[in-house]
């Protein structure tokens, strides 16, 4: 049910990717202020805006969920903000890693984006402890789609409210989401976007494919325990 | 539907009342965090950006608190099984339980601010003192409405004394942001306020946005 | 700042890069283990049945 479609998504995944790499290393220009460091930058804003359109399908999802009753749709809500998080520590290590590069520091307030992805992040960590510490599964769907629901709405308004904080504080002295791109940096950067999307979707099913597998194994198990 | 919210209310307003567990001592609470922040920050008084950031801070943690409770009555004493089985509005429960913690936190202020004022704060309150309403009245709207629903979310789990400040202190974030930077050109020397609009429209957004998707998800909790 | 000379600012790149890379190879890995108990599992079920 899941895996429809997986193996050519698999290989646009691998070609995009490759591409992406192609480009980031021998298309894109070097940045006239931050040199070559600026090539973290096609890694980890790719990363960050797909961990959070992660976390908005997942509430999308979890709405479907509670509308409908179907749980396989809690299921996708979970995998879905379950691999958001896993992007999301990658964002914020290359985040860090940016940061001592260009600012000799491994965090800095002054980028409103990786502010925000760091409440996100705080916030979608407690995703786990309250869906596994309610022990009916009916119930504990439904929790889950309520949080993942809440959440998907706060990560819009908490960026907003980051950002106009950050421009009182801080002079933004960082603009590389900006529309300031040169066109072919803003060509490198939609391919690695793509790429990573693609990268997202097929690792989604692949573990939908997975748990739901694991699911039904569990439950032909059960039978023929009860069968014997 | 308001008739059994307003019922609901009322019996939590008088439990409050009969018993006196909450309020005092979130009230006796944010004192004492006064109290920490005065040796923490050695500082004996602030103003502008740290007063700001002291008393907001210190009011979202006394929110913690107040959430944790919010549904301890029912607990406690089994009435949530007689609330679901009577035929009420989840979205009732929703607007007497925020209606309830948003009294309970004006409750508070109305003690915490003027303690804030004779402890820590340098200038006075008189300053800007409209403007400074109008700021504790939506962040404190924004925080009820947030607070009620993780206290539902909250309300099946065992780890709930985990997971209420978990849940609620990153989704009052905006809140935070938006208070703090709001307030704190209120509690300067030569108060004003600056960007007002701004962060007072933040938080209206901010409080119907959660509002409105509490009263949709909330028939979601607490079933059974 | 003044961007960093091409060599330092490479070791941060690579950095950045190889911790991509090695979230995506892990979680590709954890899948793959998955499956294979799956694959195990069902294989143990199947003979149970044949018996």
């Amino acid at each position: 049910m899941y895996s429809k479609g997986l193996a050519p998504l698999a290989a646009a995944t691998v070609v995009t990717i490759t591409a992406a790499f192609a480009m980031v290393f021998f298309y894109a220009p070097n940045d006239a202020d931050q040199g070559f460091i600026q090539k973290i930058f096609y890694v980890h804003v790719p990363m960050a805006i797909v961990a959070l359109g992660g976390f908005v399908a997942g509430g999308v999802f979890a709405i479907r969920h509670l509308r409908s009753g179907d749980p396989s749709w809690d299921l996708r809500s979970y995998v879905a903000i379950h691999m958001s998080i896993i992007l999301g520590v990658g964002v914020l290590i290359t985040g860090a890693i940016w940061a001592k590069a260009s600012w000799g520091h491994w965090w800095v307030w002054d980028e409103p984006v990786l502010v925000s992805f760091l409440v996100v992040f705080l916030l979608y960590c407690v995703y786990y402890p309250l869906r596994f510490s309610i022990e009916d599964p009916g119930r504990q769907a439904r929790y889950s789609s309520v949080f993942a629901i809440t959440a998907g709405a706060f990560v819009p308004l908490n960026f907003a409210a980051v950002r106009m904080a950050e421009s009182f504080t801080h002079p933004r002295v960082l603009s590389q989401t900006g529309g300031s791109m040169p066109g072919d940096m803003r060509l490198t950067f939609l391919v690695a976007l793509l790429g990573m999307t693609l990268l997202f979707v097929t690792l989604w099913k692949l573990e939908l494919t997975a748990k739901h597998a694991s699911m039904q194994l569990k439950r032909m198990r059960n039978r023929a325990r009860v069968a014997a | 539907m308001i008739a059994a919210a307003r019922t609901i209310l009322r019996k939590d307003l008088l439990i409050e009342l009969r018993t006196k567990e909450s309020v005092p001592a979130m009230t006796l609470f944010t004192v004492t965090v006064y109290v920490l922040f005065h040796f923490g920050l050695d500082r004996d008084s602030l103003d502008g950006e740290l007063a700001s950031g002291v008393l907001w801070v210190t009011l979202l943690l006394a929110a913690v608190i107040g959430v944790s409770r919010l549904f301890a009555a029912e607990r406690e004493q089994g009435g949530i099984d007689g609330l679901l089985l009577a035929p009420v509005d989840r979205t009732s429960l929703f607007l007497a339980k925020a209606t309830a913690l948003f009294l309970f936190l004006v409750a508070v202020e109305l003690v915490a601010v003027p303690a804030f004022a004779l402890l820590l704060l340098g200038p006075g309150l008189g300053g800007a003192f409209p403007e400074l309403l109008a700021v504790l009245l939506l962040g404190t709207l924004g925080i009820a409405a947030v607070g009620a629903l993780v206290a539902a979310l909250a309300a099946e789990t065992r780890a709930r004394e985990l997971v209420v400040p978990l849940l609620l202190l990153p989704l009052l974030m905006p809140v935070l942001i938006a208070c703090a930077q709001a307030t704190e050109p209120l509690l300067r020397q030569d108060a004003g306020p600056e960007d007002l609009g701004r962060w007072l429209g933040l938080l209206s957004l901010y409080d119907v946005v959660f509002v409105l998707l509490s009263v949709a998800v909330f028939d979601f909790l607490l079933e059974d | 700042m003044p961007a960093l000379p091409l060599d330092e600012a490479g070791k941060y790149v690579a950095g950045a890069y190889v911790v991509f890379l090695a979230l995506i190879l892990i979680y590709v890995a954890i899948i793959g283990a998955k499956i294979a108990r799956i694959d195990r599992e069902i294989s143990e079920l199947a003979g149970e049945d044949e018996e």
